[in-house]
């Protein structure tokens, strides 16, 4: 099952650390991972965090979906 | 980043339509695979998948979900291990403790004296399973595809690290590609193109699919798991049909790389070398496997275990499902004799089996 949702990394020990998601704190195991850093967030697959996020990519991910609403909406009115 | 904006309700319409102009101007049918078990559940929690199909789009699962194509000789073999070896721990992912066997499920199964089944959310457990009980054999009973491989990887070689000579493994790591080569040899769906699974993609980057547009001439996108997520995977490939230019796109930026994850991929590398391999629903695909590098590792080497077992239960059409020929509703036992309750099959185990999925959100409508 993979799970959607990113999970921000809030400390980091050596190989592992601990991520957040609303309120609730796992380990997850970083050393599949290229310098994970506090703040970052983390795809976590059975315990281990597979990719950081890229944050400038999702940021136009957004952009693109909010191209097509405007669009859609345009189109509607 | 604010997940939210990819399950806002109008985002998704406004997705849905652009969707629905590709499709009317391609005027036909058109049958896209998905090969993830989450997308399945991403498109029938939501309803999209009947939306879509209405509008003239199927999606068709493929072998996305790793615990329903781990074949039965590995079941079995495991079941067979558990009932009659003193003094043994398996341990496994939940839902393959669930799979119906010959012997019955591995849950079911009466372990031999001092044995026990147990299940662990990460492979990292089976560590501490291991250093707690040292009189013990501990035998992790590892399924998955790459997302998953990498961290088996990395606890086979902290095993070997740590000198833990009563870990093994028995391994059914399967790798996505090969099956789809094996799908596309038949062109009996008259597929129009692929949605990528998006965390195998993580791991293996864009390039592993390239034959896909290259010798099939088909089209597709590396996709995630939001709603639109998935909906911007599906554009991806409408447009790529459209424009008659087949790639492989990455509509998963945020988390996909062309070149995946080299530490990832490195690792499984160092620890597992690829195999041919069976699949449940396929029989034996060419370099669709791992294998341990370090045979004395491997528990079917020192347990002498017989993987040639092929039981399934009668009627059972999980294989034809699993290649994409058949789907839930095609199955005479699906929420009759096979249910969530008594699954008679993998599909109907695991959280992304497609009968399962059918079976929890087959009748979710998206209020049009």
């Amino acid at each position: 099952m993979c799970l959607a949702v990113p999970l921000e990394i809030v400390r980091i020990e050596g190989e592992m650390g601990v991520v957040e998601s609303g309120g609730i704190r796992r380990p997850v195991n970083l050393s599949l991972v290229e310098s994970p850093k506090v703040g970052d967030y983390a795809i976590v697959h059975a315990g281990f965090a597979i990719t950081i996020m890229d944050r400038r990519e999702a940021e136009r991910t957004l952009a693109l979906i909010a191209e097509y609403l405007e669009a859609a909406e345009g189109e509607s009115k | 980043m604010d997940a939210s904006a990819l399950r806002d309700e109008r985002t998704v319409r406004s997705l849905v339509s652009e969707i629905s102009g590709f499709l009317s101007r391609l005027g036909r049918e058109t049958k896209l695979m998905e090969v993830c078990g989450t997308h399945t559940m991403t498109a029938y929690r939501s309803g999209l998948g009947r939306l879509l199909r209405r509008r003239g789009l199927r999606l068709i699962s493929g072998p996305g979900c790793p615990v329903c194509v781990t074949p039965d000789g590995i079941m079995s073999a495991a079941a067979t291990l558990v009932g009659h070896t003193r003094n043994l721990l398996l341990a496994s992912f939940g839902d393959m403790l669930k799979v119906p066997t010959s012997a019955g499920s591995l849950l079911e199964v009466i372990p031999a004296e001092g044995s026990r089944v147990t299940s662990v959310y990460s492979p990292q457990e089976v560590i501490g399973l291991a250093r707690a009980n040292p009189a013990k054999e501990v035998v992790f009973l590892a399924a998955g595809f790459e997302t998953t491989s990498p961290s088996i990887a990395w606890v086979v070689r902290e095993a070997r690290r740590q000198a833990l000579g009563n870990l093994s493994f028995l391994v059914s790591l399967r790798i996505v590609p090969p099956p789809l080569r094996a799908i596309l040899s038949t062109n009996a769906h008259g597929l129009d193109g692929f949605v990528y699974p998006g965390h195998v993609s993580v791991i293996i980057g864009s390039e592993a699919y390239r034959f896909i547009p290259e010798e099939f001439g088909l089209p597709g996108a590396i996709s995630g798991f939001e709603p639109a997520d998935l909906l911007l995977g599906i554009i991806s490939v409408l447009r790529q049909i459209e424009q008659g230019e087949p790639k492989v796109d990455i509509a998963y930026p945020r988390a996909v790389k062309p070149e995946g994850n080299r530490i990832a991929m490195g690792l499984i590398e160092e620890v597992f070398e690829v195999a041919d391999a069976e699949w449940r629903g396929f029989g034996t695909i060419p370099k669709s496997g791992l294998r341990l590098r370090d045979a004395a590792l491997d528990a079917a080497c020192r347990f002498g275990l017989d993987l040639a077992s092929s039981w399934e239960n009668e009627g059972c059409r999980c294989g034809e499902i699993l290649r994409g020929a058949a789907e839930p509703e095609d199955c005479p036992l699906f929420m009759t004799a096979c249910n969530p309750d008594t699954p008679l099959g993998p599909c109907m185990v695991s959280i992304e089996g497609s009968c399962l999925i059918h079976c929890k959100y087959g009748a979710v409508e998206w209020i049009e």
